[in-house]
């Protein structure tokens, strides 16, 4: 293997088939999943704490109906945005549990986004912070690897929110709770799990506006080309 | 390179506007629909047969059971058998069986019951939690004896939606015979009230709230949903689109 580092200017492969093949899936599967959820929630736009929780019961929150533009159907029908929920659901979860196991053995996640020594010292946590707050993005080869903050959101958002996401919507479904009653309990109650999967849902959709302002902040043409055909050229110094 | 807020807007919504009209059509509707037996096959899968919905203490009772779909029939039929305190309302149990049932309300309480506490799951989202008293489902059709061929079994109901289609729902074999399908008489240790379906309506505990008919009339075994409203095997089936199995 050549061991002389890339040049910036030059051209590289930064992203896998398989991790290219999975982002793609899940914006379409995921925007599916939040627009017919929205629908979904619509039916009944209030959340509650517990096993059980009803309109005579004590509410946390009470929004209104979320607007046409923003559900998925456009106009009020639970059982369309039920069909598009739970048709997008299982390809998700199955994707989702594909490119984890795919991902341990690959070594993807052991080389990229597992944290390296050193990384999670807090001076290194605060440059990086630093760093982004500033918009000083890395150069050179420094670019192809992930930054402490984009590990640890990466490792959130894969191995806690998607599955935290699958498996409360799973409780929502009476016969997914008699088959796995342990399930429901370990979220305190089918009313819990329900404001848990909404909870999760809106901190996804703000993982998504922070990754596509940055992706925007980044150049997004060389970001957009490194995810759609893997090649991504390495960033010079900055002016 | 800025992308204004509008144009993200009208992206959303021109995608959203294109999936709604993917759904119009046929092939897209039916696979979208399909995924009902997915889900019912992996559930059916995961769970054994005879698999328990979760029962509760008497401490975790909803203070206020939420009633939902018709509060009352309001039919001169109806309303004369609630005037008589149900004394002339009969359950009759026909269709693919040996013999033909008519049982009174006296006649239901005589039987061994069962005692559950469940949640109840709107398909809306909410959840209620009460205190059923009825007569397990399989008792009335081992009374009957199914005949071979029977593959459902169909609920009929007193009321009727508001375009004046009758409300029925349908189960099959394996939730019919399933220990937690009662026919209850009781919420909360009183008789049913009328907006939660006097004098009888179906629990069947590992699916959704409109699966469990009010107002039961009478009970049909048959071979086939087809024929029976408009072939769905529900209300909500036939009418909104629903799913028939609403274990998910």
């Amino acid at each position: 293997m050549d061991s002389t580092p890339p040049r910036p200017g030059s051209m590289v492969a930064r992203h896998r088939l398989s991790t290219r093949a999975w982002h793609w899936l899940n914006a379409l599967l995921l925007y599916i999943l939040f627009t017919s959820g929205l629908g979904i929630f619509n039916a009944h736009p209030r959340l509650y704490w517990g096993q059980y929780g009803a309109n005579f019961d004590r509410a946390w929150l009470t929004l209104e109906r979320f607007p046409g533009w923003i559900t998925l159907p456009g106009h009020y029908s639970l059982a369309l945005s039920r069909h598009w929920h739970l048709a997008a659901a299982p390809i998700f979860a199955f994707a989702l549990l594909a490119y984890m196991v795919w991902s341990l053995a690959n070594r993807h996640v052991g080389r990229d986004l597992a944290f390296r020594r050193g990384e999670l010292a807090p001076h290194h946590v605060w440059q990086d912070i630093l760093d982004h707050a500033r918009l000083r993005f890395p150069t050179g080869v420094a670019a192809l690897r992930y930054n402490v903050l984009q590990k640890a959101s990466y490792i959130a958002v894969i191995f806690l929110l998607l599955p935290l996401l699958v498996l409360t919507g799973l409780t929502m479904s009476p016969g997914m709770n008699a088959a796995w009653p342990w399930l429901v309990d370990l979220f305190g109650g089918r009313q819990s799990a329900r404001s848990i999967h909404f909870i999760a849902a809106f901190a996804l959709v703000a993982f998504v506006i922070v990754h596509l302002l940055m992706v925007v902040l980044a150049g997004p043409v060389n970001e957009l080309r490194s995810m759609i055909t893997g090649r991504y050229r390495l960033p010079g110094p900055r002016a | 390179m800025i992308i204004g807020r509008r144009s993200l807007l009208l992206g959303a919504a021109t995608t959203l506007a294109g999936c709604d009209r993917l759904a119009r059509q046929e092939s897209v509707r039916n696979a979208l629909f399909s995924a009902e037996n997915f889900h019912k096959w992996a559930q059916r899968s995961l769970m054994a047969r005879d698999a328990l919905a979760a029962e509760f203490r008497p401490d975790q009772i909803s203070p206020v059971f939420r009633a939902n779909g018709t509060a009352n029939p309001n039919t001169p039929e109806y309303k004369a058998l609630w005037r008589g305190d149900f004394a002339d309302w009969r359950l009759r149990v026909d269709g693919l069986v040996a013999r033909n049932l008519s049982l009174s309300l006296s006649q239901l309480r005589t039987l061994p019951h069962r005692e559950q506490i469940t949640r109840h799951d709107c398909v809306e989202g909410w959840s209620a939690i009460g205190k059923w008293r009825g007569v397990p489902l399989k008792t009335l059709l081992d009374g009957a004896g199914l005949r071979s061929g029977a593959r459902y079994i169909v609920f009929h109901c007193a009321d009727s939606m508001g375009n004046g289609q009758p409300y029925y729902e349908s189960i099959d074999l394996i939730d019919a015979f399933h220990p937690q399908t009662i026919l209850a008489f009781a919420l909360n240790d009183r008789p049913l009230s009328v907006a939660n379906g006097a004098p009888l309506r179906l629990r069947v505990e590992r699916q959704l709230g409109y699966k469990q008919a009010k107002y039961l009339m009478r009970i049909e075994a048959v071979e086939s949903l087809a024929a029976i409203g408009g072939g769905k095997g529900g209300y909500w089936e036939d009418h909104a689109g629903y799913d028939w199995y609403a274990g998910i």
